[in-house]
């Protein structure tokens, strides 16, 4: 392996600033790396070698003539394939895109293009998002690096193993219940889903609009957060952008500082239910910020136990309207259906979304119809937006006592391929952690907190904060990793096992 | 389909109440589309003004056009209706071809405004409608289908899309039930839908051209057997895309129902096509099983939430509206009631206005507007609007006519040589030669010649019979090919033979 890819983004920034090395190196050494890990860890669903190594060519020359440039520029990064991408496959995981390329670019891959970071491929997920593990992809599952029969976590697997096997520096994931963090968790990587309207959704591809929100994937956090400042900020495209000025997340990293913090434990995210090894790097973490002059807060968010089945109601109706689109007419698959003649629009569009569609996808629009239907949309959907509210009141009033609020990120440690893909309860339960930052729109970290005496594998330590409050989230981010690298005596993913690599 | 016999229409509203609620279509004359930046120019190349978010492609997202929320506001004002405070898009999901996203981006239960009336005048009386509600939506694609032989979907071979229409931007203007118009419920719904076209036109917001459907009306109606009695099940016969139209699709639907009570059957709850051909209505849909719209608030979009001193602008700087408007208008220009109808109907109000503005009687102008260029734009399949002459040079054709210059037969060549775009009025005159000869010397010699020529008409005139004088002045016409001006000739003549 060469040493380029063990290198962090902000490491290749400065190499690349002061000269030792080109985009072109850094890209190909990337590239190389798919080749050799992917075929094993299969984090991509594509890979774009002459459109990345054009666009570190790019990059270097735009280096070379310009003095003023951005921190990333050259710093390559993999895409979730649920951004569109101008000209580059977009599938979101799902068969009924196969084929599809997009006539545009989303504001994310815009912002990352004006950046000049090339964009090594789009990353593997499950199907429009739904799931915790990608084994709902229809292109199949990706694989854990740190123990390659285990999932990577879900829906960004692709893009957390993509950074965990040292495929790419910086991935952009999307977080519609935990999508970001929990594979963070289980990979050991670093993950944040932004304030609700802090980076754009415009050519996100819906799975539910109120919750839907892109961030940064990456192995430190202040790659992280040098990654949220490329992509987020106000964009007129989206009216649910967010049109203030944020502070510079990079700069928050950097200043990194808990002394005098007040970090608000939720009752309600731990304990029974939770994973032994899981709690214990949670509860030794917890230990670590008050050696450095954090003060705990026990704090009770009562409501967030009914999180759950609101999400599995507001997610499946905004669903089921989101991807009545993929019907056959303008993009994407096409089916006929069998033994028709002159088969009509509708029967088309019914055979198409038959075998477009998977049985997860399928199983949630069936649930967002039906919530939605009339004669039951006040005892499902209107009472889940009820619940909303009382998710966030209970936030409020946290964060009236603390600065942040913390919990393990997800209950368990990585799970094998195939233990919880038929029981789609035992699926939902991974997002238990993660999915009140979603419905109240604050913004989340995920990052790693050791591994799991039992399994060896990684755990996961969230961190939340208010509304607007992202950087905050950096600069407790950044110390905790720090003392928590300082005990391992390195990086978390140094422990991690060696892949082999195929020549 | 049901074999009853229509109920002759005297009989029917004789024995029922009429119970109308009319919705109308308005498609806004913003420069772009609802939630894009896309053009809305109509008869474009089909599917050159779209975009990744009309074609609702994955990703896209809609950003709500301002302009048209401001359209949406004044025609709420405009028909007395409370501007919401607070006001929510919401999805109205089924799936149609020419939907791009399979959801129509509408307003449910928070429309930005409700509560409203308007009065109208039919046949000299007032009739207050009540206003419902008023709400934003986008317009959907256009299908052709292509290879039956009625233009409907039941027969084609296959259909084609333009999704140029979709996502313009529309406001539905919906009435609370009409009652209490009884035989006069067609005259009602007519006048109503006309009377709207007036204010939409006023407040500049909207093209209204019902023939290239930026004004649509979908026509409710049920009987009972009293007005005391509770409504009855409901038609809703959509698209009917003219004045005329609306007053006889009312008409039959009236006739037709009042058959089916007659014979003990039910009217059915469905909606219905119009046939613009037979002037009859066809079974669509039934509502009965009907599809669940399954609508909720969108949440790709912030609620409207529009400032109050925005509104109270909007409100203030409305134009006056249509129905004061027109009554004043009617006694400034002296028009009957017949005549005004007339005037509306062909939609020439304001062409008349600017007419008498640049100087014509207000009997001439209307005279022109709708006698011949009724006629030529009816020839031609224009609008009046369209035809290549301005209300000015309508106006300056009347003035050669006023000043003796031209009479009616030449002031009509006067007008084809303008339509034909051989410049101004006079140059029309001068390069056609079509001016009328009343030079004295010229029409004198002439006189001379006529009467010379008629001796025994000379003699009658002398002997005082002055009527006789119509043959020389036909003669003296003749040989001067029409362009003498026949009053001076009739006095040349009187002169010479008195």
């Amino acid at each position: 392996m060469s040493d380029l890819v063990r290198l962090s983004a902000a490491e290749l920034a400065s190499a690349l600033a002061a000269g030792d090395v080109s985009s072109v190196e850094v890209t190909r050494a990337h590239l190389d790396r798919i080749g050799a890990v992917d075929s094993a860890v299969h984090a991509f669903l594509h890979v774009d070698p002459v459109g990345a190594l054009a666009q570190a060519a790019a990059a270097d020359a735009r280096r070379a003539d310009d003095d003023d440039f951005p921190e990333l520029l050259g710093v390559p990064v993999a895409v979730k394939d649920i951004l569109t991408t101008k000209g580059l496959p977009t599938t979101a995981g799902s068969r009924i895109l196969d084929g599809w390329a997009p006539p545009y670019d989303a504001t994310v891959v815009t912002r990352l293009r004006k950046g000049g970071q090339p964009i090594l491929g789009k990353t593997n997920m499950d199907e429009f998002a739904m799931g915790s593990s990608t084994e709902h992809s229809a292109f199949g599952p990706s694989h854990n690096p740190w123990d390659l029969d285990r999932i990577p976590g879900g829906s960004g697997g692709g893009s957390a193993a993509a950074v965990s096997a040292f495929e790419a520096p910086l991935a952009i994931g999307t977080d519609t219940g935990g999508s970001i963090r929990q594979p963070g968790a289980v990979t050991g990587t670093v993950g944040v889903k932004p304030t609700y309207g802090g980076v754009s959704r415009y050519g996100l591809i819906a799975l539910a609009s109120s919750l839907d929100q892109a961030g940064p994937v990456a192995r430190t956090v202040l790659d992280a957060a040098l990654l949220h400042d490329v992509i987020g900020g106000h964009d007129p495209l989206d009216s649910t952008s967010i049109d203030t000025q944020w502070p510079s997340m990079a700069a928050a990293a950097r200043a990194g500082d808990v002394a005098g913090l007040r970090v608000g434990v939720v009752k309600e995210l731990g304990g029974e239910g939770y994973q032994v090894g899981v709690q214990a790097r949670f509860e030794e973490t917890l230990t670590l910020l008050v050696d450095a002059g954090a003060e705990l807060v026990e704090v009770s968010c009562p409501h967030f136990e009914l999180a759950l089945a609101a999400y599995y109601l507001i997610l499946p109706s905004e669903a089921s309207s989101n991807l009545a689109k993929f019907d056959a007419m303008r993009y994407g698959m096409r089916v006929a259906p069998e033994g028709v003649a002159l088969p009509s629009a509708e029967e088309v569009m019914r055979a198409t979304r038959e075998a477009g569609f998977g049985d997860e996808v399928k199983r949630r629009i069936i649930l967002g119809t039906f919530a939605l239907s009339s004669g039951y949309y006040d005892a499902y959907y209107g009472q889940a937006q009820k619940v909303r509210t009382l998710i966030s009141r209970d936030f409020e009033a946290a964060f009236a006592q603390a600065d942040v609020l913390v919990s393990p990120t997800a209950p368990t440690t990585a799970f094998r391929i195939g233990e919880k893909v038929d029981d789609p309860l035992a699926m939902y339960l991974n997002d238990i952690a993660t999915i009140p930052a979603n419905l109240a729109g604050v913004p989340g970290m995920s990052l790693p907190s050791g591994l799991a005496r039992e399994d060896g594998l990684p755990t996961g330590f969230q961190i939340l904060a208010p509304a607007l409050q992202d950087a905050r989230l950096y600069a407790v981010g950044a110390a905790l990793e720090a003392m928590l690298v300082d005990r391992w005596g390195g990086p978390l993913l140094d422990m991690a096992p060696e892949l082999t690599v195929e020549d | 389909m049901t074999t009853t016999e229509l109920v002759a229409y005297d009989d029917a509203v004789a024995r029922y109440d009429p119970v109308m609620g009319l919705e109308v279509h308005v498609e806004l004359s913003t420069v772009s589309k609802m939630f894009c930046g896309c053009a809305t120019v109509f008869g474009a190349e089909p599917n050159t003004q779209t975009c990744p978010v009309c074609l609702g492609l994955p990703g896209a997202l809609p950003v709500t056009n301002k302009k048209a929320v401001e359209s949406a506001i004044r025609i709420g004002l405009a028909l007395n209706c409370e501007i919401a405070e607070w006001s929510r898009f919401a999805r109205k999901n089924y799936f149609y071809p020419d939907m791009p996203k399979n959801f129509q981006t509408s307003q449910y239960d928070e429309p930005i405004a409700f509560g409203g009336h308007t009065d109208v005048v039919v046949d000299g009386s007032t009739v207050r409608v009540e206003i419902e509600r008023a709400h934003m939506e986008e317009d959907t694609g256009k299908s052709l289908h292509v290879g039956g032989t009625t233009g409907r979907i039941h027969g084609a071979s296959h259909s084609l899309v333009d999704y140029n229409r979709a996502g313009i931007p529309l406001v539905e203007i919906v009435t609370r039930p009409i009652e209490g118009a009884g035989a006069n419920a067609p005259a009602v719904a007519r006048a109503y839908v006309a009377h709207l076209r007036e204010l939409l036109r006023g407040l500049s917001v909207s093209d209204v051209r019902m023939d290239q459907g930026s004004l649509r009306c979908d026509v409710n109606l049920s009987l009972r057997s009293s007005p005391q009695a509770p409504l009855g099940t409901r038609s809703e016969t959509k698209n009917v895309n003219s004045l005329r139209s609306v007053e006889r699709a009312v008409r039959h639907e009236i006739s037709r129902q009042a058959a089916l009570l007659d014979a003990g059957q039910r009217v059915v709850q469905e909606t219905r096509h119009w046939h613009e051909d037979t002037g009859m209505t066809t079974s669509g849909r039934s509502k009965e099983q009907a599809e669940d719209y399954r609508y909720f608030p969108e949440p790709d979009l912030l609620p409207i939430a529009p400032e109050r001193d925005w509104v109270d602008e909007l409100r203030a700087t409305l134009p006056e509206l249509a129905a004061v408007r027109r009554a004043r208008v009617q006694i400034e220009l002296g028009f009957t009631d017949l005549e005004m109808r007339d005037v509306l109907g062909a939609g020439a109000l304001p062409l008349i206005e600017a007419t008498v503005a640049a100087g014509a009687s207000p009997a001439s102008a209307r005279k022109w507007w709708l006698s011949e260029l009724a006629r030529r734009a009816n020839d031609a399949g224009m609008t009046l609007e369209d035809l290549p002459i301005t209300p000015a040079q309508v106006a300056g054709v009347q003035a050669l006519v006023d000043a003796g210059h031209v009479n009616d037969k030449l002031a009509r060549q006067v007008l084809d040589g303008v339509l034909a775009g051989e410049g101004e009025p006079e140059e029309v005159v001068a390069a056609r030669g079509l001016g009328v000869v009343s030079d004295d010397t010229a029409l004198s010699a002439a006189v001379d010649r006529a009467i010379e020529a008629n001796p025994d008409v000379a003699a009658k005139i002398r002997a005082g019979k002055a009527a006789a004088a119509g043959a020389l002045i036909g003669a003296v016409m003749k040989e001067m090919r029409g362009q003498a001006d026949a009053g001076r000739v009739r006095e040349l003549v009187i002169e010479k033979l008195t």
